[in-house]
């Protein structure tokens, strides 16, 4: 019997495939959801192959709210792991002038990912069991000048992951927030990164993975980021206002 | 920019890497970078996938599209890992027709060397099993190209070198087995001579390879254990195993934590270890099961093989020699090996097959590999082992070579002049080049 079903919001990034290959692996049904998802018809057909499961493809938008409900109802089986992927980094400068590129970082880190779990998290309660995983940022722990959009709205996403494994903490539905450095995707593809801080997509798949087994409430990929954190965190806002990070 | 080598570690050069992470995205960096070459996992030894002004890392385009069970016809993208395949496919009773002596070589860079195997003799390379492949061209279109559709460009793309287009998309024809096991014998040759007559007595063996022990001079010249294997079906397997036949083997993987000095590996080391392997292969039974992975790949055990021969790297000298030649001209270059006391732990002989084809490795005759740690020394060696490779009318193997010269190459390879005119001719020239193709003028 294969095992409940994984699905995962934002599937078109490296770490979604290595997260999509690391629950297939385990046997576990797998639900891709993403923008124009039939680009991902290939990733469907390698991860059926490679692992015997049945993988299915949903058109999902993450920013068009009125469209939740109808994609949740359209979902083969309501699944037993849902990670949200969904995100956008933006390019800090853009953000800090134009408030339309800002809105659009502050909606796609906080807004959508927040609305499509909260909708989720309803449902998996009334089932009786469910996983849901926010994959957020240490960016989110403390908005630095260089990126503080994008910060301030994964800073939201955390804030809401946490009142919401605090509103289910006595019920059997479970929430994680998982809070990943540098790791080393399109997204980071040209930037010079230290290089022991940085993650490959697997190593998130893994501390994800092992996450919901021992249904874990905050991971960092790397435990050397909760080091790093806890330091920027405790630097007094006098200090820290004058740091460049 | 970031250094690039092959496997050899030489030579190392400046290029520029780009990494596309879906076709589209290769359409669009192939038609906007100039001349470019495409990269597998880095596999072969020296040049041939290297071009400093662009090279394309297909590692990224690796899915697994489709499979049909009553064919055994597996469709991926190029930088699958053969590693792969046999991971996926093994357990479902498929194994790989041809595959050469490392399973991390991708399937876009087995094709375009047109790899061999310990079968050739009996069964081809590994085109031979290539249904068809979606190859993108200098105007950025992607051709389907199989022996009736654009069979040129087909043909000339098996064993091309990456050099008419960037081979998106593989058909493979997998080889259905019973189990994950080889039935293998081993045979003693006490010289070079008996090792080709063992040969020529087991033409009907699916899988042969010697191992030679080239420092050897005078009447032990070219002694060898020949190792030929079969696929065991499950009543070959001891009865626990019968059940299981395609369990994955147990196997420790070594890594090399350290690049040794250069002069660890010396004459006298050299022969103690030819001297204790033959021994030992010599005394042992002749009869033995073996894992796939054990049998294959012994090499990939150890991982990072490759830095034992120390920070200057290494090349491969690889020839053939056609059959009428073979003895003759296997001697005159074991004598050159053994007097210039260069051997190499890794020297292998190995029949292969006749084969036709614009650029291919093979031909009917024999082909003896080792390795050398580059140095002054061992380069002039080379130099006159690709003398007597000439001489005896046999050739080099590319995805192996990364110092011939070019004046030699072209006396080699008499058909290098016409690959080279169906580049210009169909426009590939200007599109794909690679620091080999440069340096040899294809």
């Amino acid at each position: 019997m294969s095992r409940s079903a994984v699905l995962i919001l934002g599937a078109g990034s490296d770490m979604a495939r290595a997260l999509a290959h690391k629950y297939a692996s385990a046997g576990h049904d797998i639900q891709l959801a993403a923008r124009q998802v039939q680009r991902l018809a290939a990733d469907q057909a390698d991860i059926e192959l490679r692992h015997g499961v049945v993988v299915s493809l949903h058109e999902f938008e993450a920013l068009d709210l009125g469209s939740h409900p109808g994609f949740v109802q359209g979902l083969p089986s309501l699944p037993g792991i849902a990670i949200c992927l969904v995100g956008l980094m933006g390019q800090q400068a853009e953000s800090q002038t134009d408030m339309q590129k800002a809105t659009l970082v502050m909606r796609s880190n906080f807004e959508g990912p927040a609305c499509i779990l909260g909708l989720l998290a309803n449902a998996f309660e009334q089932r009786g069991h469910g996983i849901l995983v926010g994959i957020a940022s240490v960016a989110g722990l403390r908005a630095r000048a260089s990126n503080y959009v994008y910060g301030a709205s994964k800073a939201g996403f955390v804030a809401f992951l946490s009142g919401l494994r605090n509103r289910l903490a006595r019920g059997p539905v479970h929430v994680v927030t998982v809070l990943p450095g540098f790791v080393n995707t399109k997204m980071t593809e040209g930037m010079a990164l230290p290089r022991r801080l940085l993650a490959q997509p697997a190593d998130v798949a893994e501390a994800v993975s092992r996450a919901t087994q021992k249904r874990r409430d905050v991971v960092f990929v790397k435990p050397i980021w909760r080091l790093i954190m806890a330091i920027i965190c405790a630097l007094p806002e006098r200090v820290f206002k004058k740091t460049s990070l | 920019m970031s250094i690039l080598s092959g496997w050899g570690q030489y030579p190392r050069l400046q290029a520029h890497l780009r990494k596309p992470q879906s076709s589209e995205a290769l359409c669009a960096l192939a038609q906007n970078s100039g001349p470019a070459i495409a990269r597998g996992n880095g596999r072969a030894y020296g040049d041939s996938a290297i071009n400093s002004r662009c090279t394309i890392d297909m590692r990224a385009l690796n899915r697994f599209l489709q499979f049909c069970p009553d064919s055994g016809q597996l469709v991926a993208e190029a930088g699958v890992l053969l590693g792969d395949i046999i991971a996926t496919f093994l357990p479902r009773g498929w194994f790989l027709h041809v595959t050469p002596g490392t399973k991390f070589v991708t399937l876009g860079g087995a094709v375009a060397a047109d790899v061999h195997g310990k079968n050739h003799h009996k069964e081809g390379g590994f085109g031979a099993y290539v249904d068809w492949l979606d190859l993108l061209n200098h105007s950025g279109q992607i051709l389907r190209c199989s022996r009736s559709e654009n069979p040129q460009l087909f043909q000339h793309t098996l064993g091309g070198m990456g050099l008419t287009g960037v081979i998106c998309r593989v058909a493979l024809r997998l080889r259905p087995v019973s189990s994950g096991w080889i039935v293998q014998k081993r045979q003693v040759a006490r010289d070079i001579g008996q090792a080709i007559a063992l040969f020529e007595q087991a033409q009907d063996a699916t899988y042969s390879v010697a191992w030679i022990d080239c420092l050897q001079r005078g009447a032990a010249m070219g002694r060898s254990l020949l190792m030929l294997g079969e696929h065991a079906t499950p009543a070959d397997l001891p009865p626990k195993a019968r059940a299981t036949p395609f369990a994955p083997p147990k196997r420790w993987h070594l890594h090399m934590p350290i690049t040794p000095p250069s002069w660890v590996l010396n004459r006298a080391t050299v022969r103690a270890f030819n001297a204790l392997y033959y021994w030992q292969g010599a005394r042992g039974p002749g009869h033995s099961l073996v894992d796939w992975d054990s049998y294959f790949y012994p090499l990939d055990a150890i991982l990072g093989w490759n830095k034992i021969y120390g920070r200057r790297g290494f090349a491969q000298f690889q020839c053939v020699i056609p059959l009428a030649q073979a003895e003759a001209g296997l001697r005159s270059l074991l004598a050159a090996i053994s007097a210039a006391g260069a051997g190499s732990f890794l020297a292998v002989l190995k029949r292969l097959g006749a084969q036709e084809s614009p650029l291919s490795f093979p031909m009917a005759g024999y082909t003896l590999a080792l390795d050398f740690p580059v140095t002054a020394k061992t380069l002039a060696l080379m130099q006159q082992l690709d003398t007597i490779t000439c001489h005896y009318g046999g050739r080099i193997y590319l995805a192996k070579d990364s110092r011939i010269s070019r004046e030699m190459f072209h006396q080699t390879e008499p058909r290098a002049a016409l690959f080279t005119r169906y580049r210009q001719a169909s426009g590939a020239a200007g599109a794909w080049t690679s620091a080999q193709s440069e340096r040899l003028g294809l």
